[in-house]
């Protein structure tokens, strides 16, 4: 059940994306002729160097930041832990950790591994989300203590593409002096942001999420935010993240940022109507489907929806007959036994949590694909619904 | 994405026997949706005890699904009692073999098919009736039991493999260990006799204490609102005080001996004896 290079159509583009033409055309030259080490004291490497302050500037412009404010790192989960690892490291007298339940496994694997390998020096307190995905802010302003030493919230959930109010909840922190991370990784590219005006301390992107290649990441560090490097090494980053820099794929990235700016527009236009429509069509055609997330602050390529008494690897090996790439929070996608930890914590019930399907559209992603994916899914649902011994018809 | 064989992948595909046989003879229903897999099996048996038909209905992943096509294929024509011979491998092995993550689908099947044999003998089978150890999926210890000894398991994890026993909370982990320790429990304790004892300090010895507390016994502990403290070490008498939940538990005292001293004899020096501090 293979599929064909060019043939797919690809509605996973949460888990990553293709590389932009052009982002593989900037690369190109430091893949090939321009191998200098940027730290290098000639010519040949310093050319190279040039190249990555105009990366950084790319990167920055996306953000509303300060090219000095950008680190680059190898991924978004290096960004997270780097970020919640600096913050514990600066207040070693705070021993509080503040998130939610539905973070991303870069974070929520980090934070169980603080309250348990390490002695239980920290503690860990995870926000509940409502069924909609969303969260109480009220719950959070009582969760700020004293003992917080950073806050760590997604902007934009991975699976049901909710998007939390993240600048509200680093200004509520800030009031109390604490600092405030947020995993931005699925949110940058696809909606506006402007660091300049904001009160998050640390921000972390991945390059693969926005049509850049995999292993480049960001750290956005706001000015003046103490910080303590994860790897250290040498001088590169001005000394906050060691390692040679991964050059090749920086400037890809910045190009991406680059690209992204300029698409923006088309994400929230274009690329949200195709993610309606399909929606709009399974939902209607589909009899016991559902939405997983907020209907409406959410990003705009992502739709999270359950067909109910079906399970979710079944559904995704036979779009992959199709050619049609999704992806499932069902429990046997991922080789874990229980269903998504997003969707129960919404309190998505059983019936509904093993049948998740979660398209995320791209730029790339064209009418007639929704077109084809709209008359296939019915009929795979109908198919694998005759087999269950929990359908009992509409 | 997960390699199934060829044959997993026809039977996933284009199930064989999909449906449910009119007027059957048996039943076997299995699973649950809270589980992510269900199987209801449906046979007509002949006045010779031939099952002449067999039908099923699946809820799960491929490898569920194609576990009861193949099942289906493989027991049509079969006496019964042949049939009730079928075990969990032999499915896996009519497909090819399955991923090890996924071997539980194969015994869903075999217990589909044992369920279907007695409803059709009139008889209550015993799996149904032993202790619920994993509450997440409602495995009993006879389930883990029989699993153990049948495909010869050596680990939590194969265990989890095989019957999903402790792929949720996880909170029964160590009710299956002591499942696995009790069923192949002659060889380990030869192993342990012949173990040379260890000698330690008191000092490498409290080290050692501390950081079994902190690492294995206080987690467990805290999941249920309870502590434990370290108090004194002397000679192999370790002394504790316990905390929270765990100072009014009942059952402190079986706490003390059955999980902290054994798992202090199991991990630091084998002739330690715990004891509370008053």
């Amino acid at each position: 059940m293979k599929t064909s290079p060019g043939q797919e159509i690809y509605m996973d583009n949460n888990a990553t994306t293709k590389i932009a033409p052009e982002v593989v055309e900037a690369m190109m030259p430091f893949l090939t002729d321009y191998y200098g080490n940027p730290s290098s004291m000639h010519v040949f490497g310093g050319q190279v160097g040039e190249s990555l302050r105009e990366a950084r500037l790319q990167v920055a412009t996306l953000l509303g930041a300060e090219p000095e404010e950008i680190t680059f790192t190898s991924c978004g989960t290096e960004s997270d832990s780097t970020a919640v690892l600096s913050a514990l490291q600066s207040f070693p007298e705070k021993r509080h950790i503040l998130t939610t339940r539905v973070e991303h496994p870069a974070i929520k694997t980090l934070t169980e591994n603080l309250e348990t390998l390490t002695g239980h020096k920290h503690r860990v307190t995870r926000l509940k989300v409502a069924a909609d995905g969303t969260i109480d802010l009220d719950e959070y302003a009582e969760a700020l203590t004293d003992d917080t030493a950073i806050v760590s919230v997604m902007w934009a959930n991975n699976e049901t593409g909710v998007i939390f109010p993240v600048e509200e909840m680093a200004a509520m922190a800030k009031e109390k002096g604490i600092l405030f991370h947020t995993d931005a990784v699925q949110a940058v590219g696809k909606i506006a942001i402007d660091m300049s005006n904001s009160a998050i301390d640390f921000l972390s992107m991945s390059g693969h999420k926005l049509h850049a290649p995999k292993g480049v990441g960001v750290l956005y560090v706001r000015r003046g935010t103490p910080f303590v490097p994860f790897i250290a090494g040498g001088h590169q980053e001005k000394g906050r993240r060691g390692g040679t820099e991964n050059v090749a794929s920086i400037v890809g990235l910045g190009k991406a940022c680059q690209l992204a700016g300029e698409k923006m527009e088309e994400e929230n236009t274009r690329v949200k109507a195709l993610r309606d429509k399909l929606e709009e069509g399974l939902l209607s055609s589909v009899p016991r489907s559902m939405l997983n997330g907020h209907k409406k602050d959410r990003l705009p390529n992502t739709s999270n929806i359950s067909f109910e008494f079906v399970e979710g690897e079944s559904i995704l090996l036979h779009l992959n007959q199709y050619n049609i790439c999704a992806s499932s929070g069902s429990a046997c996608t991922s080789g874990s036994l229980e269903p998504s930890h997003v969707l129960r914590a919404m309190g998505v019930p059983f019936t509904a949590a093993h049948g998740s399907i979660r398209f995320s559209l791209s730029i790339y992603n064209t009418e007639e694909e929704v077109d084809f994916v709209l008359g296939k899914i019915p009929e795979i649902i109908a198919s694998l619904r005759e087999m269950s011994p929990f359908w009992t018809g509409e | 994405m997960w390699e199934y064989t060829d044959l997993v992948q026809e039977h996933f595909l284009k199930p064989r026997n999909v449906g449910e046989v009119e007027n059957p003879s048996g039943v076997g229903d299995v699973g649950s949706l809270a589980c992510g897999d269900a199987l209801k099996l449906t046979i007509k048996v002949d006045e010779n005890e031939t099952i002449v038909e067999a039908k099923f209905k699946t809820f799960g992943c491929a490898s569920a699904i194609a576990s009861s096509s193949a099942l289906t294929e493989m027991i049509k024509g079969m006496k019964i009692s042949e049939a009730e011979k079928i075990t969990n491998e032999d499915i896996a092995d009519f497909l090819g073999g399955l991923p090890k993550e996924k071997m539980h689908c194969s015994v869903m099947g075999r217990e589909a098919l044992e369920a279907a044999i007695a409803d059709y003998r009139g008889m209550v089978l015993p799996m149904a009736e032993g202790e619920v150890v994993c509450e997440c999926f409602g495995v009993t210890d006879l389930e883990i039991i029989r699993a153990v000894k049948e495909s010869n398991l050596h680990s939590v994890e194969e265990i989890t493999n095989f019957t999903k026993a402790g792929g949720g909370c996880g909170k029964c982990e160590d009710k299956l260990q002591k499942i696995l320790d009790d069923c192949i429990g002659d060889t380990a304790k030869i192993k342990r006799v012949a173990k040379k004892p260890e000698r330690m300090t008191t000092l490498q010895k409290i080290k050692k204490i501390e950081e079994v507390l902190e690492r294995e016994i206080k987690p467990a502990l805290r999941q249920d609102g309870g502590d434990i403290e370290l108090i004194d070490v002397d000679g192999d008498y370790v002394l504790v005080s316990l905390r929270g939940s765990c100072t009014s538990c009942t059952k402190s005292q079986t706490t003390l001996k059955e999980y902290v001293e054994k798992k202090l004899r199991e991990l630091v020096l084998d002739t330690l004896i715990v004891e509370e501090a008053k």
